[in-house]
């Protein structure tokens, strides 16, 4: 199990595993809002919180088609479905592995581009918590919506078109964290429905992509 | 431990391929698989590993004894050869890996990234991985596949070194490996109707 | 599998080649049915129905509206009870029935969203607003689409069969959590549901009920619209298990039988 997580960490830090890209999207994702809504400090200011959960949520859902295509393609996965760990176990770890990778660094940089983009002072911790807790649900149906598409040739497409509508909920109670917390309003009922969906997630959904990718296997 | 299996019916994408296959694997004994191409011997060995469920019959003796190796290595490219192994190793929480490098002399390339190893040598560390798990049945999927002369003859030896611990190896191949092993031809297992009601039989 | 389904009545039709027998028997009855009850039902809402006094003639749209509207997520409902029916039985037929459902879903989706544009253009003054409701059906689509697409992804008939009804499954709780932070999220525009209750039936509401006059056209339209669910839903299965039987014989022939 710490050896999966370990050899994923390795596999996404060295050269070609794709870490940063991610980050390197959500950058210029964010710099990119300006340009086309206007440089108006107000306007920026007032749509920082949603426009920085969007660009974290596109930044997970970019790196999702490697997430289990690559073990699935050079026989990993084979092996590790015949290995004495469990399925569930696997694609738990493989979503951790991928928060850990995309999710948490999305996290840590938000508070820089909330600077770029006029987040108030009051709305960077808020950001911050919010994308702590949603962000690992992100990689969970992720994770899913990986497992669903992996036997796929061009599962991409597919994967977006499956996960996204997944994502509403968790996009919902964050942006509504982050846009209450930078207004200086109550977001205790937000902050606790965002934890209960993160937290209902991790212990469910990997039992469903477990199964599914049971069937991609046989 | 005895693999045996009985009135086995196996399908691909829905359709029956084999049917009725019975064998039986003590420990020491070594069966090699014969048959011509897409008769079913990938999905049959793929079944045995527990990949993929059965359409009717029984296999006894398969539960997390089965050390499987496919027609893909299952090598991280950026990875070097003995992080591969331990990897491998930790996952089933066997053995260490300096058997695994001695018997297919890996020694050398112990500390390369795998990605630089030839089709070869990608072959022989996916090999050697069947010594670090500890598993009793090899059930082995065309394993020579790009092995030169001597690298087959080093993978013979490992075989038997297994056969006389104890083990017992389950093979798909169409060349000689000089064991004294029972040649199992698949061709009499081809399914002939389609009379199972499981799958598309309903349909028709 | 097979001792269990003769056992009980209802899961021979399971069975495809008697569901296809059955299915052509009464496909007929429910055709005509839905015709009649569609002809009947829109044209006394349209044209033997008083204007409303604050809606005017806009008011009729809901003879569209609402059936659409109700089909668009019972749809769903019944591709989630087909969908459990596949994973616990294996019963081919209920699967398939699951996915002849999802176009017709997805087209009843459509229909409600446009008609509710239309609709909402003279009395909210906009042909969109992100209300609950019409997020909620827009949520709904994108659904449908995922599901419709991953079936057309997959190959193998029964990976695709388990993969879409595990969506179908994980689908469905997304879609009530969804509803329920869309609904946190905007306080909308759009009224209750008010065709069900019974005040509205009675009377006795006099604030926003869909009164009698409206009501019994307004029920036979949703009757005719469900019985031409069925149709579609029997015939379209249909054309799915023959689909089925035709790739079931081309295997028959590769394999030389």
């Amino acid at each position: 199990m710490i050896a999966l997580l370990l050899r994923d960490l390795k596999l996404a830090f060295r050269a070609g595993g794709g870490f940063g890209l991610g980050l390197a999207f959500f950058l210029i994702l964010t710099v990119l809002v300006p340009f086309s809504v206007g440089p108006q400090s107000s306007l920026l200011s007032s749509i920082a919180p949603g426009v920085l959960w969007l660009g974290a949520l596109l930044a997970c859902l970019l790196s999702l088609d490697r997430l289990l295509a690559l073990d699935w393609e050079d026989g990993s996965l084979d092996l590790l479905a015949t290995a004495p760990v469990p399925l569930e176990s696997v694609v738990t770890i493989k979503a951790l592995a991928h928060w850990l990778t995309t999710g948490l660094p999305l996290v840590l940089v938000a508070p820089l581009l909330g600077v770029l983009l006029n987040l108030p002072v009051a709305g960077f911790f808020w950001l911050v918590i919010s994308l702590l807790l949603g962000t690992p649900a992100l990689s969970v149906i992720g994770t899913f919506g990986a497992a669903l598409t992996v036997g796929l040739k061009r599962g991409g497409l597919l994967l977006s078109l499956l996960v996204l509508p997944l994502y509403v909920p968790t996009l919902i109670f964050g942006a509504e964290v982050a846009r209450r917390g930078a207004a200086g309003m109550e977001t205790t009922t937000p902050l606790l429905m965002l934890a209960g969906i993160t937290a209902a997630v991790i212990a469910l959904l990997p039992f469903a992509s477990a199964a599914v990718l049971r069937v991609n296997l046989r | 431990m005895t693999l045996t299996v009985t009135d086995l019916t196996i399908a691909r994408g829905g359709i029956p391929v084999l049917q009725g296959v019975n064998l039986v694997l003590r420990p020491g004994a070594a069966l090699v698989l014969r048959g011509s191409n897409g008769i079913g011997k990938t999905t049959l060995l793929r079944t045995l590993a527990g990949l993929q469920p059965p359409v009717c019959g029984t296999i006894r003796g398969a539960d997390e004894t089965i050390a499987y190796a496919g027609h893909f290595d299952g090598i991280k490219p950026t990875l070097t050869v003995s992080e591969n192994l331990t990897f491998w190793a930790s996952v089933f929480g066997a053995n260490g890996i300096q058997p695994a490098l001695d018997a297919f002399d890996l020694q050398q390339l112990a500390m390369r990234p795998a990605g630089s190893l030839s089709a070869g040598q990608k072959r022989r560390l996916a090999l050697s991985r069947l010594l670090v798990t500890g598993r009793p049945i090899w059930v082995l999927d065309e394993p020579t596949v790009s092995l030169d002369v001597a690298a087959v003859s080093m993978f013979a030896a490992a075989v038997r070194a297994h056969l006389a611990g104890g083990g017992s190896a389950l093979i798909a191949t169409h060349i000689d490996l000089g064991l004294s092993a029972e040649v199992l031809d698949l061709g009499r297992f081809r399914a002939k109707t389609r009379p199972v009601a499981d799958f598309d039989g309903d349909f028709l | 599998m097979t001792i269990s389904a003769k056992a009980n009545a209802i899961w021979a039709y399971a069975n495809p080649k008697k569901f296809l027998a059955a299915s052509e028997r009464v496909l007929p009855f429910f055709w005509i049915s839905s015709g009649l009850c569609l002809v009947v039902g829109l044209t006394w809402g349209f044209f033997f129905t008083p204007d409303d006094y604050r809606q005017g003639s806009t008011v009729k749209i809901i003879y569209l509206h609402v059936p659409a509207a109700l089909l668009a997520i019972n749809t769903w409902f019944m591709m989630l009870v087909a969908s459990l029916i596949w994973l616990i039985r294996r019963h081919h037929v209920s699967v398939l029935a699951a996915r002849a459902a999802a176009p017709v879903g997805v087209v009843m989706t459509v229909i409600a969203l446009v008609t509710g544009a239309i609709w909402g253009q003279p009395m909210w003054g906009t042909w969109w607003a992100w209300d609950p409701r019409l997020t909620s059906f827009l949520i709904l689509f994108l659904f449908y689409l995922g599901y419709i697409a991953l079936w057309e992804a997959i190959e193998n008939p029964d990976a695709a069969a388990d993969l879409t009804s595990v969506l179908c499954l994980v689908g469905s709780v997304f879609a009530v959590l969804s509803r329920y932070a869309v609904n946190f999220w905007n306080q909308g525009l759009h009224q209750g549901a008010s065709v069900m209750r019974i005040e509205a039936v009675t009377g006795a509401d006099t604030q926003e009920k869909v009164s009698n006059v409206f009501f019994f056209p307004l029920l036979i339209c949703i009757v005719g619209f469900v019985l031409l669910f069925v149709a579609l839903v029997l015939y379209r299965t249909g054309t799915e298990i023959r689909a089925r039987r035709f790739r079931a014989l081309l295997a028959r022939e590769r394999a030389g039988a």
